[in-house]
């Protein structure tokens, strides 16, 4: 995509000597909308925490690159001081941490904000009242002893004081009740009021994304994208689900490993058998990935 | 100074030896009765005082050095007198204190001039004044605080001769005896029955005059109703040149008064620091510890508190952070001995850099204390691989109808919590010291702001690598 804000070309990480992403092509446009839906355990959160630098993962191939600045390497704070920000789909507690004082170190980690003092404060006040955000939690610590519903809301008031350029929202909508779910849709219409930021939404349910004009659909399995289209992918997965989509990452993973072969000009039969095998014993399951590195060290 | 307080200029003469090399010429043979003597001389003391060091030191000589806890190899016990010996090491200008404890100085913001004090060169800063404001207002309410070693003198004599080391006797531990025999300075505080003291009383200058604070003893009384907070020591101005600190802390809590004790102890890390501290609290007093160690190469500190009348309490609020060469013991003895006593004891370690922290607690439930309630918390936090940290909850409990609660828990820092941080632009660094910051809160918030503040400077610096 010419002038995307987020690209993302050949990612391959692991975690613990296993790999979990799979040669990821992924772009977000600038003011774009993207959704990455998936079943359970595809990797979706997985892209995200890569995408965001979590040092829990090892990239081990391919290219992150963010307003034009390739980002593969950088420390998670400097990603964040780039403009990108994870909603996290468990945010994570952190005992003594008062939210007043930690808010306030993070919009001091970004100055061109230029929220300091009066300005800082009306602002707070500003976004709290947009979220219905109980003054007292500011003096709790963060996110410990919160719901799950007021922990998401936590997260929501750190997108609006930071207005990144690119908000990731890594299941904010699930497990909220219906007031919950309201509060994050209205926190996402008005990050994108103030500040035209981009969104990649991974997510399990549509219901977030009925009011939200989606530009891109992608769809991960075991890993991998195995599917892209506008937004009425969104609408097939809603009556089909994922089922259809296991076959498609067989046949994605083949297409890309005869690519590699004839390039490599080398043993696709081995690749191919290889793959035929794992197909055979379970068709979105790990053996795939087994394939691909058997493959891999054929070549 | 130019308006020095008497108590300081006591202390700064406590070493003054000058005139009596003669003794020091046996130092190699170890401590001696002789050296004892010139000490209680020279102090003009009362006859009981020398007849308490002479019975000190010759417990000293049949006590062994404890063999349970960290190293103390490093000290050398066959020359001991080295380090009852006047203070001729001691910096005696700026330039020649160490660049580190400079840089902390420096960076804790302590003033020039106030750094130049502390250093021993003794110049007039804003404290004294302060000092004296609060003697002053003390004073007019009955209170009495002053130095212990001029206190012998007046008219609180009688009542330090009843109090004094009966709490720590010399028989209870070598250090104890070591003390008794050579001890230095120090305050006593004196809160009659009903007065509550509105402000804390701080021991932040007297202890830090030059030459104290090595073998000090702090004698507190607090009588019957009457409610205080006294805070030793601080940071910066706990530095002292020598390297073995043998102090020892006596607080006597009446029926139903208060008593909090604050400290925050950050010794030079070449510091063996052998501290022996003890409460007595009547029936429906309450002792408050916060406690706060740092500094020192070695520490064993255990504040006890005896429980001795009906529904007295103690709580006991403490965090140790070795860094790297340190191996700090530090923990709480409570004994409750009357029914209805309680406590609460809750402690945090952290270790860094392969540094040890070792929690160490000792509750004591006698047949007596029917009813009684004890609760002991302690978590660790242990910064990277090398570290260590241990956990020696011993509890002995004889009473019936007891609710004894113990939690432990031992942890590193969560690699989530750092992304989680560091994912909203807060360096690696900073990410880290406000996860440590966060697990010392429980006990900074205890503190007056000022030292809270100045808890949090220390775990900075020490999350910097900047102290040692």
């Amino acid at each position: 995509m010419e002038n995307a804000l987020l690209s993302i070309r050949q990612l391959n990480a692991s975690a613990d000597e296993k790999r979990i992403l799979h040669d990821i092509d992924l772009d977000v446009a600038r003011g774009g909308i993207d959704v990455l839906m998936g079943p359970n355990g595809a990797g979706k959160s997985t892209l995200g925490q890569v995408i965001m630098g979590d040092p829990a993962y090892t990239v081990t191939g391919g290219s992150v690159v963010f307003d034009g600045q390739d980002v593969t390497a950088l420390s998670s704070e400097k990603r964040s001081r780039a403009g990108m920000f994870l909603s996290f789909q468990t945010p994570v507690e952190v005992p003594g941490v008062p939210l007043t004082s930690f808010l306030k170190a993070i919009v001091a980690q970004h100055p061109e904000l230029g929220l300091r003092g009066k300005r800082y404060k009306a602002r707070l006040a500003e976004v709290m009242e947009a979220l219905d955000f109980d003054e007292s939690y500011l003096n709790r610590e963060l996110n410990v002893g919160f719901s799950g519903g007021e922990k998401k809301k936590i997260e929501m008031l750190q997108l609006l004081l930071l207005e990144p350029k690119l908000a990731i929202l890594d299941e904010t909508d699930s497990g909220l009740d219906v007031d919950a779910l309201n509060v994050v849709s209205r926190a996402i219409a008005a990050y994108r009021e103030s500040c035209a930021g981009s969104l990649l939404i991974i997510t399990h349910n549509t219901r977030i994304l009925e009011h939200l004009p989606v530009d891109r659909t992608h769809v991960m399995v075991a890993g991998r994208i195995v599917a892209e289209d506008d937004a009425t992918l969104v609408d097939r997965i809603n009556a089909e689900g994922f089922e259809g989509f296991a076959d498609v990452a067989g046949e994605n993973a083949e297409t890309m490993l005869s690519g590699w072969d004839s390039a490599a000009n080398a043993t696709s039969d081995v690749a191919a058998a290889s793959m035929a095998g794992a197909e055979a014993a379970s068709p979105a399951g790990t053996p795939v990935s087994d394939a691909v590195a058997l493959a891999g060290s054929a070549r | 100074m130019s308006a020095p307080s008497s108590v300081a200029e006591v202390d700064r003469s406590l070493y003054d030896f000058k005139k009596s090399e003669e003794g020091f010429e046996r130092l190699a043979e170890g401590l001696t009765p002789d050296i004892v003597r010139e000490i209680s001389a020279r102090k003009d003391e009362p006859a009981w005082m020398l007849e308490h060091r002479l019975r000190s030191l010759e417990i000293y000589h049949q006590l062994r050095v404890p063999d349970w806890g960290p190293s103390i190899d490093g000290l050398d016990m066959d020359h001991i007198a080295t380090y009852v010996k006047p203070n001729t090491s001691q910096k005696s200008d700026w330039e020649s204190v160490p660049e580190d404890i400079k840089d902390t100085f420096e960076r804790l913001g302590i003033p020039q001039a106030e750094r130049s004090y502390l250093a021993g060169v003794g110049a007039q800063y804003d404290s004294e004044l302060v000092y004296h404001n609060m003697q002053e207002s003390a004073l007019a309410q009955g209170v009495v605080y002053s130095g212990i070693e001029e206190a012998l003198h007046g008219d609180y004599a009688e009542l330090i001769r009843e109090h004094f080391m009966k709490l720590v006797p010399p028989t209870d531990h070598k250090f104890a005896a070591l003390h008794g025999a050579v001890w230095s300075g120090g305050s006593f505080v004196y809160v009659p029955a009903g007065v509550h003291m509105d402000y804390p009383l701080q021991s932040y200058f007297r202890l830090n005059a030059k030459g104290a604070g090595q073998f000090e003893h702090t004698l507190i009384i607090v009588e019957e109703g009457a409610d205080l907070h006294f805070i030793e020591g601080c940071s910066a101005p706990k530095y002292n040149v020598a390297n073995l600190h043998a102090g020892c802390v006596e607080l006597f809590v009446g029926k139903g008064a208060h008593l909090r004790y604050s400290t925050i102890e950050n010794w030079s890390k070449n510091m063996y620091n052998l501290n022996t501290k003890r409460a007595k609290v009547e029936d429906g007093g309450q002792i408050e510890w916060v406690s706060g160690s740092f500094g020192s190469h070695v520490s064993y500190l255990y504040p006890m508190s005896v429980l001795s009348g009906r529904g007295a309490s103690c709580e006991f609020t403490g965090i140790t952070f070795a860094g790297a060469g340190q191996d700090l013991d530090t923990g709480c003895r409570v004994v409750l001995a009357a029914p209805d006593t309680s406590c609460a004891v809750s402690t945090k370690s952290l270790s860094k850099g392969g540094g040890v922290s070792t929690f160490r607690s000792g509750i004591t439930v006698t047949e007596q204390a029917e009813g009684a309630n004890v609760s002991v918390s302690c978590q660790s936090l242990m910064l990277d691989d090398i570290s260590r940290s241990d956990t020696i909850p011993a509890m002995d409990v004889r009473a019936e109808h007891v609710n004894v609660g113990h939690e432990a828990s031992i942890g590193r820092i969560g690699d989530d919590m750092l992304f989680y941080l560091m994912s909203r632009g807060i360096s690696e660094q900073e990410a880290s010291t406000m996860v440590v910051n966060g697990f010392a809160n429980p006990v900074s918030k205890e503190l007056p702001l000022e030292y809270a503040v100045e808890m949090n400077n220390l775990i900075k610096l020490e999350m910097e690598g900047a102290i040692g």
